[in-house]
């Protein structure tokens, strides 16, 4: 009886208030969208993060014969300035960032280089001399680069010192910049979705004024009396979740999965998977929403 | 049943108390008829016996309990208890006769089997038989009020608050509702009226109670609407 009795109050509200109902829907699924757009950004730098920082070295080349860089002047890197370099790289500031250090001779390099650019013609010119040779430092942590290019660059015999990270790190701030932007406007729908909540649940307290006088009359508890109130807070925005975790699984596989990664294939991207992840954190704050907007609400206008 | 130990209700600060250091024992089982002109305190104090106000100073003891002190989460207990009837009825437009009764039981997770069988009883009770299907603005003043008065006893409360029943309906039909009144009082239900209704009033030669200005000028037991009678 009491279950039947307060789903059948919580329809006559959702139908009464229609217009509003569906705003309610509207602007949490519009919100959650974007919450979960940014949670999917954070989600696919870190599959990023994880695939390629595994990879990524530190780079320092050594001086060729012809470079011009001021600290090559001495000509190609001597065996003293080497074991100088590799002395830095030992020395107790740096070694327990330095996973390995992998060297790479001039004519590795040229082999790699021969192997790379094999079908083009220019690069017959090119000698083994004109290639550099290498160390090749794999770090424990990625972020410890600075650190490491410190101690090296500017050295005489070290022309250059590159970090593949510092590409991806460009992109991934670009990626963050994103999140950031999805997260305000997501911070702006949800106070609008808030006062939109909160709104309707006025609405339909007022609207429903005769009856919940009477039942406080007859002796209804309180919980009883603001039930159907609340959950009617908790279904309209519980729907909007569910169609922003529809509209991100759909935006994922056919974006993503079907186009994206098809072009552009050398990236991990995420999946619906991880959109089935966020989903439930998307429905937690649906859910979380309207029970603080019922809880400002309804002590206000159906107190006993 | 109802006992009010020097009860002062103040609305706004400084002004003039609703109830000014009202005392008086409501025993169970009792009628009483609150007489006094508009604003004399009769509705403030039906509305301290529902506890939809509290008192200034001084103690309401309804069945037992102590109002001030009585937390809120146990009001809704304490309003099972009790019954309310007011001038205007307070039908549900949208529900049937029997909707409106039922929905005092609903509300209170009555079992549906109880509903059904308790429901028809009080509306035979009132006179309403025949009429479960329809709904209020189809039926007479009189029988708008046997509605609300069978919403008011279906759960057999202790108490029955009546404001102003009959203040909407003609004299016949007003004679009507207090003959249910009466009977409802015979069950054991301690009843309470507030009323203008002097014919009423001096009909039924129960305990009258009046309120002036918010002080108790009268207590009389087999009383009349006018003190000057």
């Amino acid at each position: 009886m009491r279950l039947q009795f307060i789903l059948s109050e919580i329809g006559l509200g959702l139908r009464r208030n229609l217009s509003m109902t569906i705003s309610v829907i509207l602007v949490t699924f519009v919100s959650l969208t974007f919450v979960g757009s940014a949670a999917l950004l954070q989600i696919q730098i870190g599959k990023m993060k994880d695939d390629w920082y595994d990879k990524v070295e530190v780079s320092v080349f050594l001086c060729p014969q012809n470079s011009s860089a001021p600290t090559c002047a001495s000509g190609e890197v001597s065996a003293d300035q080497r074991a100088d370099i590799e002395a830095a790289l030992a020395s107790p500031e740096v070694k327990p960032f330095v996973e390995h250090i992998y060297t790479e001779s001039k004519a590795q390099a040229f082999t790699a280089f021969r192997k790379q650019f094999k079908d083009q013609a220019w690069t017959a010119a090119v000698t083994e001399d004109d290639m550099n040779s290498s160390f090749r430092i794999k770090l424990t942590d990625p972020q410890k680069y600075q650190l490491v290019a410190d101690v090296v660059s500017g050295r005489p015999g070290v022309e250059d010192v590159q970090d593949q990270q510092r590409l991806f790190d460009k992109l991934f701030s670009v990626l963050n910049h994103a999140t950031l932007l999805a997260g305000g406007l997501a911070a702006v729908m949800l106070l609008a979705a808030v006062l939109l909540i909160t709104t309707t649940i006025r609405l339909s307290a007022l609207s429903r004024r005769r009856e919940t006088g009477i039942m406080r009359l007859v002796g209804a508890s309180t919980f009883f009396i603001q039930l159907p109130f609340m959950l009617e807070g908790a279904i309209a925005a519980t729907v909007g979740a569910l169609m922003a975790v529809g509209g991100l699984w759909l935006g994922v596989e056919y974006l993503v999965s079907d186009w994206l990664s098809a072009s552009v294939n050398w990236i991990p991207y995420v999946d619906t998977a991880d959109v089935l992840t966020v989903a439930p954190i998307l429905i937690g704050i649906a859910i979380l929403l309207a029970a603080v907007s019922s809880l400002v609400t309804l002590s206000r206008y159906t107190k006993v | 049943m109802i006992r009010f130990e020097n009860v002062t209700k103040v609305y706004a600060r400084g002004a003039r108390p609703a109830l000014d250091r009202v005392s008086l024992d409501v025993e169970r089982g009792e009628f009483v008829f609150l007489v006094g002109a508009s604003g004399s305190g009769k509705s403030t104090f039906l509305r301290l016996v529902l506890r939809e106000e509290r008192a200034s100073a001084g103690r309401v003891f309804v069945a037992g309990k102590e109002l001030g002190t009585l937390s809120s989460w146990k009001v809704p207990t304490l309003r099972r208890q009790i019954g309310a009837v007011f001038q205007d009825f307070r039908l549900l437009p949208n529900k049937t006769v029997f909707e409106n009764v039922a929905f005092a039981l609903q509300v209170i997770g009555k079992p549906r089997h109880h509903i059904l069988t308790t429901v028809p009883d009080t509306l035979e009770m009132v006179g309403l038989a025949g009429k479960e299907k329809r709904r209020p603005h189809e039926l007479s003043g009189g029988e708008q009020q046997r509605v609300a008065i069978a919403r008011a006893f279906v759960n057999r409360p202790n108490i029955l608050l009546c404001d102003e029943p009959t203040g909407n309906l003609d004299p016949t039909t007003s004679l009507g509702i207090m003959r249910l009144l009466d009977r409802i009082n015979r069950t054991g239900t301690t009843v309470v009226m507030a009323t203008h209704d002097d014919e009423i009033v001096d009909q039924m030669r129960k305990r009258v109670i009046e309120l002036s200005t918010g002080e108790l000028v009268r207590d009389q037991s087999r009383g009349v609407y006018g003190s000057d009678r």
